[in-house]
């Protein structure tokens, strides 16, 4: 196949065109032969981003391994929604055990696979923020400790959504949950609370780590990419917004994950043995109401008297991650990302 | 080769030659030194390949294998009390996923009070499981019952637990007969998955079974505990023919034939209870033991058999159903309710209490006169219990039971009197 040089933004959008790459340049996704390892016909919601997520990750590491993966998955959403007995929408071998075990589940895996000198298969461990900053992070923490060979993903989408959207150590403040219900003067979550498990997963000085969302394809396999090069304890952390628990149209999952990152909220990073060695800058700078303000779980703060006092707050944390992981890009693309067509 | 050898050390040198392939380690009195010395044999290589993993919790422990053995290899791991109630959701998981994991449980009471000291609550807590429960009455049966375990748990697709008596067992040295590796080898052949996690042929495992199915399910697990009870027996009888003694099996009588008086048992106090048995025999009382070896599954017709001819069953218990009374009493009761046979319980030993044999003579001599209790707590001073009730009725902050007993006993050594 022919191919010529092609500027990567000139589609005018942040979907750059698979067409427009040479066959390096493409995603897995592109690929007509990805595996398709969460397959169609699964039950999750419209517009789920951890469906999408978990997709685009495993697909990735499928390709990065030759196709030789176990997974091991955690109690919650993706685990309920992908196997309803007796069918399974996965296409790879995959293993369910509990909720707060899955690291150590896959602890187990990667020695089993070690003793049987299966040195070709590789293991990824998976659950959502309740399985990873809560129930399941002593087992995580221990995973990561011993540095075991584990890939492990987070499917964050902010709160307990398979139960019906509760809080978890990783719901924002403000955001409405249904036990943080939006009440009284400090409603919803409460500030200078949760777990910022990047963070912590980095302190165990583990090899890799890094954050991503649903919206950059191209950033997320990447990553999952390169985890897979190395051997030893590895975490990803990726962004998947929740349309039920967030209140949010599903057709705007992507458009929520890239504002989580163009505000600041959600800062998109990779850190190498305990080092932050790159940040995807924000490209258009954008003030936290846009992202809140399209979002049921914070229609409290938009209402008859918005709430500038809390919005003020949680501008000022966005301010703060783009002071800490240097998030604004030397030139900034001159491009309006909600004009973002996906 | 016969070794004058601590129990620990026999489990751990017995699991080796099982040839385990993952061993998780999380210390916790009294199975301690099984995870040590197992822990020492996998640095020296000398059960290469053997991953020996220090996990951080029995949770943990009991996860790791849970993904050890899913992935085809055989896995091994210790446990005592606290640690089995911390790990009890993956242990009821590993059933659950049909995983032949082989679990050593030291047994130890559980807290409040913290209490290190061995009895069976522990066991009893996760009777209900789908494990299979062996108890050990020696250490050389300890030992045996391991490789028996290996054997039965890959046959059966169903975890094992090897129950044996914390410090009273664990702790004490004498003399054990250990087999070598080619008797073994020839015994317990390689673990054979009935499913596996393959790239090549990939399955998914542990998926959500809702009501439509749920009972079958459960159903299928209790037929192939029932499966258990046919192969136990097997399974100890080709491991006599084997290893040159006898070793497991579902139950173990002794001078039950003529037995007015059955008593009923697990465990390590079985050889206490069986001087007692003598010493009544001498007396003129015609009385038997029947140690239950399985404990899970239950076996009904072979206890049912056993106490037949009894006019009279006590089941001498280390563990209780707290406000009802026996735990292994009830499955008895239930093997015997159409013998006609008086069924008393005498719960004993809890929390390490010394279990002597006159307490338990004068007890069987109640029996025998038809004065003994139906449910009787051996040796337990009602004079210190009355003191602590008056406490209670008359001071509302009348302090922690536990310490106020211990002040009115005026020490914390273990007593034997």
């Amino acid at each position: 196949m022919t191919t010529q040089p092609i500027h990567f933004y000139q589609v005018g959008s942040f979907a750059v065109g698979n067409r427009l790459l040479d066959d390096d340049g493409r995603t897995v996704q592109s690929d007509p032969n990805r595996t398709n390892s969460l397959d169609s016909g699964h039950r999750a919601c419209q517009g789920c981003g951890e469906a999408l997520g978990a997709r685009y990750a495993i697909d990735a590491a499928m390709r990065a391994s030759q196709g030789r993966l176990v997974a091991v998955n955690a109690t919650g959403c993706l685990e309920v929604f992908s196997t309803p007995y007796p069918e399974t929408s996965w296409r790879i071998p995959w293993l369910h055990s509990l909720f707060g075990n899955a690291p150590a589940v896959a602890t187990g895996v990667a020695a089993a696979l070690k003793v049987k000198g299966r040195s070709d298969v590789r293991v990824v461990a998976q659950a959502g923020d309740g399985g990873t900053v809560d129930i399941g992070f002593g087992c995580l923490s221990g995973m990561f400790e011993r540095n075991d060979d584990v890939l492990f993903i987070c499917y964050d989408n902010e709160a307990y959504m398979n139960t019906g959207v509760q809080r978890s150590g990783a719901t924002p403040p403000a955001a409405r949950t249904a036990t943080t219900e939006a009440i009284g003067s400090e409603a919803g979550n409460a500030f200078g609370q949760g777990k910022d498990l990047p963070r912590i997963a980095m302190a165990h000085d583990i090899p890799y780590v890094a954050t991503a969302t649903v919206a950059d394809l191209h950033d997320l396999e990447d990553k999952v990419e390169r985890a897979m090069q190395v051997h030893g304890a590895r975490y990803l952390h990726i962004l998947v917004p929740c349309p039920l628990g967030w209140g949010s149209a599903s057709s705007d999952t992507i458009r929520v994950a890239r504002l989580a990152k163009e505000t600041g909220l959600f800062p998109v990073f990779e850190a190498v043995d305990g080092k932050v060695t790159g940040v995807s800058p924000i490209r258009h700078r954008t003030p936290v109401e846009e992202y809140l303000s399209i979002q049921g779980r914070y229609a409290h703060l938009f209402g008859k008297h918005p709430r500038t006092d809390i919005i003020a707050r949680i501008q000022a944390m966005a301010d703060r991650n783009i002071t800490t992981y240097g998030l604004l890009a030397e030139e900034p693309a001159d491009i309006d990302p909600k004009g973002v067509d996906v | 080769m016969l070794r004058q050898i601590e129990g620990s050390r026999a489990v751990a040198e017995t699991v080796a030659l099982c040839r385990p392939e993952v061993v998780c380690a999380y210390p916790i009195s009294p199975q301690t030194h099984i995870i040590e010395a197992i822990g020492v044999m996998v640095a020296s290589g000398a059960l290469a390949p053997c991953e020996f993993i220090n996990v951080e919790s029995e949770f943990a422990a009991m996860s790791v294998s849970i993904g050890a053995s899913a992935a085809g290899a055989r896995a091994y791991t210790a446990t005592a009390s606290q640690g089995l109630l911390f790990m009890i959701e993956a242990v009821y998981n590993a059933a659950g996923l049909g995983l032949p994991i082989v679990m050593t449980l030291a047994n130890r009471a559980i807290g409040a009070p913290i209490n290190i000291w061995n009895d069976h609550s522990d066991a009893m807590a996760v009777r209900d499981a789908g494990w299979i429960q062996l108890f050990a009455e020696t250490n050389q049966e300890a030992a045996d019952l391991h490789v028996l375990a290996f054997r039965l748990a890959e046959e059966l697709s169903l975890p094992v637990m090897v129950c044996m008596d914390g410090f009273i067992l664990t702790h004490a040295v004498e003399r054990v007969d250990l087999p070598d590796q080619a008797q073994v080898d020839a015994y317990l052949p390689p673990y054979e998955p009935r499913q596996v996690l393959e790239p090549d042929d990939p399955v998914s495992i542990g998926a959500m079974v809702g009501p439509e199915a749920f009972e079958e399910v459960r159903y299928l697990a209790h037929l192939r505990q029932l499966d258990a009870l046919e192969r136990i027996p097997a399974l100890a009888t080709a491991f006599e023919e084997a290893f040159g003694r006898p070793s497991g099996g579902l139950v173990s009588p002794y001078r039950i034939e003529d037995a007015d008086i059955v008593i009923v048992a697990l465990g390590s106090v079985l050889g206490t209870i069986k001087d007692a048995v003598d010493a009544r025999r001498d007396a003129g009382d015609r009385v038997g033991v029947l140690g239950i070896t399985a404990f899970r599954p239950f076996p009904n017709d072979a206890v049912r058999e056993a106490l037949s001819r009894a006019r009279s069953v006590v089941v001498v218990e280390k563990a209780f159903s707290i406000g009802f009374g026996g735990v292994l009493s009830t499955d008895v009761a239930m093997a015997s309710h159409d013998t006609g046979c008086t069924l008393r319980t005498i719960v004993c030993g809890l929390g390490g209490r010394a279990i002597t044999s006159r307490s338990l003579e004068q007890a069987f001599a109640a029996a025998a006169l038809d004065e003994l209790d139906s449910l009787t707590f051996l040796d337990l001073d009602h004079e210190i219990v009355e003191r602590e009730r008056t406490r209670m009725t008359t001071t509302r902050r009348s302090g922690p039971s536990a310490e106020n007993i211990l002040r009115d006993l005026g020490t914390v050594a273990s007593r034997i009197d």
